[in-house]
């Protein structure tokens, strides 16, 4: 005979687990029901035909494509930055740094993941005052300023994600090449990171993830509800993210509200697209790698 | 290669530093007017030169604890459930939806919580809008419940096998070995989650500016509007960049980094500390 209290833990449990399901369920199924009949063509181009629209002949005025090529250029610079640099950070900490610096920097990025998305652009926007306060009136929030504080935020991603890759790396496939007489820089080329790649992409995909979803950032840093593709690094943008934001806040008309809807499908479709692809390809780093705050 | 490493390293290592100077030096001003101790426990009400910010603060700080306080127990028991206390197949397919669900984006949160949440909370309880803390509180909870799931599921994997079998052999059912034996010897990994959470729930700007209201005053219950220090930044930024106004905002800036990085600090004593206390 159990004890009344273990009946009482085991049920709890399931309460616990059926009232997540609950929630995952309301907010994928209120979206896929609201926005699937309007993920359409339509929906990006509006009524501008596609190709028009890819070759940037006409710009699309009622659909999503400008802000959809807004969050890949978004997407493109800040992994493309964050990517070369947070590999470098990575491979120092795992590899070349020992002790008491290695413990500083560690905690150092740890803060830096801590650090909440809207206070990354709150300094992004600083930088942009000040750059046009110094260099030139011309320097406001823009694409440029807002890659660069999206960079910030996924930069621990990216460093955690390689430096826990290479530290997971069995001690005996370490030291073969050394054995056969590698110096370190061709042991890590050859031997590290190829055997730590899966880690490596995995933090790639969430920092791509982290990046798409990200709203607090662009918001202070240049993000606006028309500008139409992006032309230049240096002029504002538009984004899915703040599209949905804009139109829970002040939509005017059934069909625009139905746009949020179509683009809070796509951006959910997106987002558990990466995330499962990262967490499949995943195997030898643990949470704490993909952890952010 | 050593060198340029070592100098990548450094440049990002600045990031964070860089980020406390830029926030505590663009608050300067405030400071010419105002006492440190005025601005943190004043009110807001920018039209008669207030610029406290103790509304948010308490806003903040009011929203994460009991966001927490909901998570907690939730995420206790879907790790459970995912360590041992499901049939495996369930426990595998719980596992991969709380991964999937760390990616859902705040803002489709946010977006959903107005459309269902604003509304229902609206017709149930008959008082205001319907954007209060409750409704900012229960999307919040429902976003920090899956990475706090996969660290409180990673701490008990980490308890040694010898315990459980232990346990085991003592004639311990696996509820009993889940209460007695996992709970207690992961209590660091629950602390290190808990505390991250803490700091994520502190830092998420969008779930609370599109639910909770906005209303830059002190709340005195779960239906009142009210403005966290993340949606004050959000709402304020626009405003003239030579006001006072304008400068607060880096004051929550400043205090939600300290809070933060209190946070991660305070994670990461806990975590290196591991090995020493397991009991």
């Amino acid at each position: 005979m159990k004890p009344f209290w273990a009946w009482l833990v085991r049920g709890f449990c399931w309460i616990s687990g059926f009232w997540l399901f609950f929630g995952a369920i309301v907010v994928v199924g209120y979206v896929a029901w609201r926005g699937i009949l309007h993920v359409t063509p339509a929906l990006l181009f509006g009524s501008v035909s596609p190709w028009d629209a890819l070759l940037n002949r006409v710009s699309v005025l009622n659909g999503l494509w400008p802000a959809t090529v807004g969050t890949l250029s978004l997407v493109l610079g800040a992994v493309g930055l964050a990517a070369p640099l947070g590999l470098a950070a990575g491979i120092y900490l795992a590899e070349f740094s020992r002790g008491r610096i290695k413990e500083i920097l560690t905690v150092f990025f740890d803060v830096l993941a801590g650090v909440p998305s809207v206070l990354v652009g709150l300094f992004g926007f600083s930088v942009s005052l000040i750059l046009h306060k110094t260099v030139s009136p011309r320097f406001g929030p823009c694409l440029l300023v807002a890659v660069f504080s999206l960079m910030i935020l996924v930069l621990p991603y990216v460093i955690r994600a390689t430096q826990t890759a290479l530290e997971a790396v069995a001690p005996h496939t370490r030291l073969v090449a050394l054995s056969l007489g590698a110096d370190r820089i061709q042991n890590l080329l050859w031997v590290l990171l190829p055997s730590s790649l899966r880690g490596i992409a995995s933090g790639l995909l969430l920092a791509i993830g982290r990046c798409a979803e990200d709203t607090a950032v662009i918001l202070l840093t240049g993000v606006v509800i028309s500008a139409g593709v992006p032309r230049s690094l240096l002029d504002p943008f538009e984004a899915l993210p703040f599209y949905i934001f804009y139109v829970s806040t002040q939509y005017a008309s059934q069909e625009e509200l139905n746009r949020g809807f179509g683009a809070a499908l796509i951006l959910l479709g997106v987002s558990v697209t990466l995330y499962t692809l990262a967490y499949t390809i995943q195997r030898l780093v643990g949470h704490w790698a993909l952890y952010r705050a | 290669m050593r060198t340029f490493l070592a100098a990548a390293t450094l440049a990002a290592a600045v990031l964070p530093l860089a980020i406390l100077v830029f926030v505590t030096l663009l608050a300067l001003p405030l400071y010419n007017s105002f006492s440190f101790a005025d601005l943190l426990t004043g009110h807001w009400d920018p039209m008669h030169r207030g610029y406290g910010i103790f509304p948010m603060m308490v806003t903040s700080f009011l929203l994460a604890v009991s966001s927490l306080a909901v998570a907690f127990p939730v995420s206790l028991g879907c790790a459970g459930l995912i360590y041992g206390l499901a049939p495996p197949v369930v426990a595998g397919l719980l596992k991969r939806l709380v991964q999937v669900m760390t990616g859902f984006p705040t803002v489709v949160y946010g977006f959903v919580g107005v459309f269902v949440l604003v509304p229902a909370v609206r017709e149930v309880f008959q008082q205001g809008s319907g954007r209060c803390l409750l409704s900012a509180l229960i999307p919040l909870s429902l976003m920090i419940t899956p990475t706090m799931t996969l660290f409180f599921a990673d701490a008990f994997t980490a308890i040694p096998r010898e315990m459980l079998l232990g346990a085991a052999a003592l004639g311990a059912d696996p509820v009993q070995r889940f209460v007695l034996v996992v709970i207690p010897s992961a209590g660091r990994g629950l602390a290190a989650g808990t505390v991250l959470s803490f700091g994520r729930a502190l830092g998420d700007t969008l779930i609370a500016l599109m639910l909770a209201g906005n209303a830059a005053q002190v709340p005195s219950g779960f239906l009142e509007s009210a403005r966290t220090l993340t949606a004050h930044i959000a709402l304020v930024i626009a405003a003239d960049f030579q006001s006072l106004e304008f400068a607060s905002i880096f004051l929550c800036g400043m205090v939600l980094y300290i809070l933060t990085s209190c946070a991660a600090l305070l994670a990461w004593k806990i975590r290196t500390s591991f090995g020493q206390g397991m009991s």
